[in-house]
Order: structure tokens, then C-alpha cells, then sequence
């Protein structure tokens, strides 16, 4: 299922005082099953555009095409629902949006509002509270009895059980332990891997380096470079100009100064293999 | 943020906006009680030409003043049919059954009508020229005299600031839950009146939750802080009379003695 935007442009608060830019002229094309890492410092048109993904916004103008949607400024809010049960959405801290008695019933949601039945939805649910790695026993517990990290994965649980054929995701990982947070990548990188598209919002040059097969640099609600993780962290004058951060691996290779990288090494990986190869050689 | 505008306030340059809050409140609600000191077409004239003189001084559309006054439209058409039908003496024109239309009721109507909308556009200068917080510092200064007894007056300005502060920051979270519904599959538009009062628990509970964290977290920052009760503080919003107030001060007593030299005794 591929996704293309075509010379998306999206006006906030149009003819008022207050109008800005959200979008300027965003065009890319993503082929079906990519892990898709969207990166760009803070109010530079991210979440804007993540949100066009389920019409939740529609463009002020050009046209989206995603999941056998033809988007415009003329779709109108109606029948948008098989949309969504195809493209989802976790906001960022997504816990907040946990609103029923037990976690069971919270993450079941989603499914019946997309026609689960009861059993179904609960099949689902079960399977996803496992998936996130949290234990049955909190199935019948009050979502507000947990720990926020537990929350987070019961609220991210809820959308997954849908099961999307893209996920998008606004910084999923964000406050979260550094276990927790391996836990939730690898989550994430095995959905893709089972065949469905994931696009991730993320300040984490490592995750993006790591997974992403596209990475979508935003600045000033233009998208200003789609390449692959190679190309894209292989200049690093144009990174720090656009005020973005290296692989922490390859931060580790520059300092490296006697050392040749035959690839300049983006991942841990990469970094270990590299440095054997010096070392032997 | 596109459809509610916070109380109405839209930025601007114009002598108005530079006016002390304090002083424009006063002014404001003096405006409208000497609205009822005209009594004949004169002084109707005068305060109808006084009042749309300051609604051309906020340098601000027409429309602005429209908005402020399409809401209310239809109230005020009622109330002046009321005193059309209703009202009689001097010469009648026609009469039915209990209605009837006569010279008195005729020119009340019109006094109505006008009435209501000067009371209107007065208060919509004010309001659209200044900030929530602002009319709220200034109702707080206004209200300064219940002090003498016992009125927690500095407390109920900080709540009533408070508040104001947190409406456009509970209208973003509404918006990112109502988001993160519509993306779990949750229709806000559909459905009947059941359906759709359903569909409001899931905006409401995390609505709910939100809130009393963010209050908790607030009181925690504003005690770390060392915030104690509200005696002799300083203020952020420091407010000063200018040359602006005197201007508006002499247009009000113009206003009034124009007024009462004109009307009718």
C-alpha cells in the first residue's frame, strides 16, 4: 500500500490574523512495507503531517494518495472510517487517550469501533497486551492503576490491535526507560517486518539510522531531503546545518581518526564490524 | 485553534488597545448605564453617533462588530416586536384581538432595538480590544472595595486568571484526544442523540483526568516556587493610567452632559 503526496500545502487558521504555514508544497512517494523514519526539530511540520495520513487533516490543497484514498480539500468527513481502520495513529504520550474501566475494554476499542465483534475484539486485545509485554493478569485491571510506562503500552496496544496496515507514530518511545524503549523498537520493526508500513516521528538519529528504510527530513513545514539513512547522514555539514544530530555510531567512527571505514558505519553493527576490520588489518 | 477565539481579543494598534483595562471596564459599564439616560430622538442620536465614534476608534472590520451582534440578533428582534405588539398609547394604527400597533409602541420598539445593540457594540469594543487576563486584572481592582468585608477578592482574581489561562490549553488537549479517538475509529458526527452523548465519554474521562493533573502540577510548581496566599505580591501585568484613559474619560463626560442637556426632563 503505497503512500504519495503530491504538492501537499496545509494553511492554518486561513484568512485570520493568525494564519501559518503547516505545510509548503510537500511532495514524496513511499513504497508499501518501508519503515519510514520522519525527523525534523520541534514545530517544523511533523506532526502536521502525520496527521494527514488519516485525514484527521485534509491538505488546503494538492492531493494525498494512501490506502486507496484520493485525498483533497474536497473530502468530506464521511466514510473516512475504513481510512483509519487502515492508517493509524499514536499521538505523542498516547496514555492520554485511555479512557475505559479496565485495560481489556481500552484496548478493544478500537477494534469494535472498526466492526470487531465481542470476541474478536477480545482476541485481539488479549493478543496485543501480550504483544506490547505486558502480563494478562493487568487485563482486568483500571488503566489508571498503572505506571505510565505500563499506560503507554496499554494506549499503544490499543491502536495496534487494530491492525493497521501503516502505523504511524509520534515519538512512541519518548520518556520511557531505555529497556522499555528497545522493547518498543523492536515492536514496532517487527510489525514492519510483518508486512505492513511504519512510519515513525523521532528525535533518535540512532532508531532512524538502525530501522529506517526512508527518512523524511521537515524544516519550516517543507520537506527538505527523502533519501535513505546512508545518504542522509553522510553529510554531515548539511546535518548540523539543519540542526540535526549524528548516529551516535557515527559520531564514534569521526573520532576514530587514525581508523578507514570503508562504510562510514551508521549502527552499532556497522561500528564493531568497522573498527574488527582496522583492528586486523 | 481555528473556529474558538479565547474571549474574543483580536490584536491591534489603535488608541483603544492602549487604554488601561481598568479604566476601559469602567468606562465600558458607565457607557451602558448612560445608554438609559436618552429618552428622545436627540439623545438617541447622540449616543448612537458617541458609541459608533469608538467602535470606528478600534481601527477594527465592521465585521468583528457583526459577529458580536449576529448572536443576539434574534433576541433583539423579539424584545422589540414585543414592545411593538404590546405597548399602546398615542395614536393607534390597528388593533387585533390583544395585539395592537400604536405611535408609542412604534417609537419603544425602535429605542429598544437600539438600546440593545449600542449595549452590544460598547461591550464588544471592549472585549475584542482587550485580553482576557487583562479584564480580569481589572475586575479584580474593581472589585478591590468587598475586601472591607472579607471578600477573598485576590483569590477569586487568581482563579478567575487561572482559569483564563487554562481555556485555550484544554481546547488544544480536547483536540489531540478527539484526534486520538478519530484514529482509534470513534465518529463524533454520526449516530443519534445516544450514539453521539456515547461518544463523548471517551473525550470526557481523559478531558477529566488531564485536568486535575495539570492543576495538581501547577499547585506543586507554584508552591516549589514559594507561592504563599496572595499578600503584597508583586504583578506581572503592571497596570498604568495614560494619557489614552484622560481621552476617554472627557469623550464619557461629554457624553453624558450632552446627554442630559438634551433629554427630555
Amino acid at each position: 500500500m503505497s503512500i504519495k503526496f503530491e504538492k501537499v500545502n496545509y494553511i492554518y487558521s486561513p484568512g485570520t490574523s493568525m494564519e501559518k504555514k503547516g505545510l509548503d508544497n510537500v511532495s514524496f512517494e513511499l513504497t508499501e512495507n518501508s519503515f519510514v523514519a520522519l525527523v525534523g526539530h520541534t514545530g517544523s511540520g511533523k506532526s502536521t503531517l502525520m496527521q494527514h495520513f488519516n485525514a484527521l487533516l485534509k491538505p488546503s490543497s494538492g492531493t494525498i494518495d494512501i490506502a486507496g484514498y484520493h485525498i483533497t480539500n474536497q473530502t468530506g468527513n464521511k466514510n473516512l472510517k475504513k481510512l483509519r481502520k487502515q492508517v493509524s495513529l499514536v499521538f505523542q504520550f498516547p496514555e492520554a487517550q485511555l479512557f475505559e474501566n479496565t485495560v481489556l475494554e481500552d484496548i478493544e476499542f478500537g477494534p469494535k469501533n472498526f466492526g470487531a465483534t465481542e470476541n474478536e475484539a477480545k482476541s485481539k486485545a488479549l493478543k496485543w497486551l501480550k504483544r506490547v509485554g505486558l502480563d494478562e493478569t493487568i487485563a482486568n485491571k483500571s488503566p489508571f492503576e498503572l505506571s505510565g510506562g505500563q499506560m503507554r503500552r496499554v494506549a499503544i496496544a490499543g491502536v495496534m490491535a487494530n491492525e493497521p496496515a501503516i502505523l504511524c507514530l509520534d515519538e512512541p518511545a519518548a520518556g520511557l526507560d531505555p529497556k522499555s524503549r528497545k522493547e518498543m523498537m523492536k515492536l514496532f520493526v517487527d510489525y514492519q517486518k510483518a508486512g505492513h508500513t511504519v512510519i515513525l516521528v523521532t528525535h533518535n538519529m540512532d532508531d532512524a539510522a538502525e530501522y529506517a528504510s526512508d527518512v523524511l527530513v521537515m524544516e519550516h513545514g517543507k520537506l527538505i531531503k527523502h533519501d535513505v539513512p546512508k545518504r542522509i547522514f553522510a553529510d554531515r555539514n548539511w546535518l548540523e546545518k539543519h540542526y540535526l544530530d549524528e548516529p551516535t555510531s557515527s559520531l564514534f567512527a569521526a573520532g576514530l581518526t587514525d581508523f578507514n571505514f570503508k562504510d562510514h558505519p551508521l549502527t552499532i553493527d556497522q561500528l564493531v564490524a568497522g573498527i574488527k576490520e582496522n583492528v586486523r588489518g | 485553534m481555528s473556529k474558538i477565539i479565547v474571549g474574543r481579543y483580536i490584536p491591534g494598534h489603535s488608541l483603544i488597545y492602549k487604554m488601561d483595562p481598568r479604566s476601559k471596564l469602567l468606562v465600558t459599564i458607565l457607557f451602558i448605564l448612560a445608554i438609559f439616560l436618552a429618552n428622545n430622538p436627540i439623545t438617541y442620536a447622540i449616543v448612537t453617533i458617541f458609541c459608533f465614534l469608538a467602535v470606528i476608534a478600534t481601527g477594527l472590520k465592521a465585521k468583528v462588530f457583526w459577529d458580536g451582534v449576529k448572536p443576539l440578533i434574534g433576541l433583539i428582534f423579539f424584545t422589540s416586536l414585543l414592545q411593538l405588539f404590546f405597548m399602546t398609547g398615542g395614536h393607534i394604527y390597528w388593533h387585533w384581538w390583544i395585539f395592537s400597533l400604536s405611535s408609542y409602541g412604534l417609537v419603544n420598539a425602535i429605542y429598544i432595538f437600539i438600546r440593545f445593540t449600542l449595549i452590544i457594540l460598547i461591550s464588544t469594543v471592549m472585549t475584542v480590544t482587550t485580553m482576557p487576563l487583562e479584564i480580569a486584572d481589572a475586575m479584580e481592582w474593581l472589585l478591590k472595595p468587598l475586601k472591607l468585608f472579607k471578600v477573598p477578592v485576590d483569590k477569586i482574581a487568581l482563579v478567575i486568571s487561572i482559569a483564563l489561562r487554562f481555556v485555550p490549553t484544554l481546547f488544544d488537549e480536547t483536540l489531540k484526544i478527539m484526534n486520538a479517538q478519530r484514529s482509534r475509529g470513534a465518529d463524533f458526527n454520526d449516530g443519534g442523540l445516544i450514539q453521539r452523548a456515547k461518544a463523548i465519554t471517551p473525550i470526557l474521562v481523559p478531558l477529566f483526568i488531564h485536568s486535575l493533573e495539570t492543576a495538581i502540577d501547577l499547585s506543586t510548581a507554584m508552591e516549589s516556587r514559594g507561592y504563599r496566599s496572595s499578600e503584597g505580591r508583586t504583578r506581572y501585568r503592571v497596570l498604568s493610567w495614560s494619557k489614552c484613559d484622560l481621552i476617554a474619560l472627557i469623550y464619557f463626560v461629554l457624553l453624558v452632559g450632552l446627554l442630559l442637556i438634551f433629554r427630555t426632563h
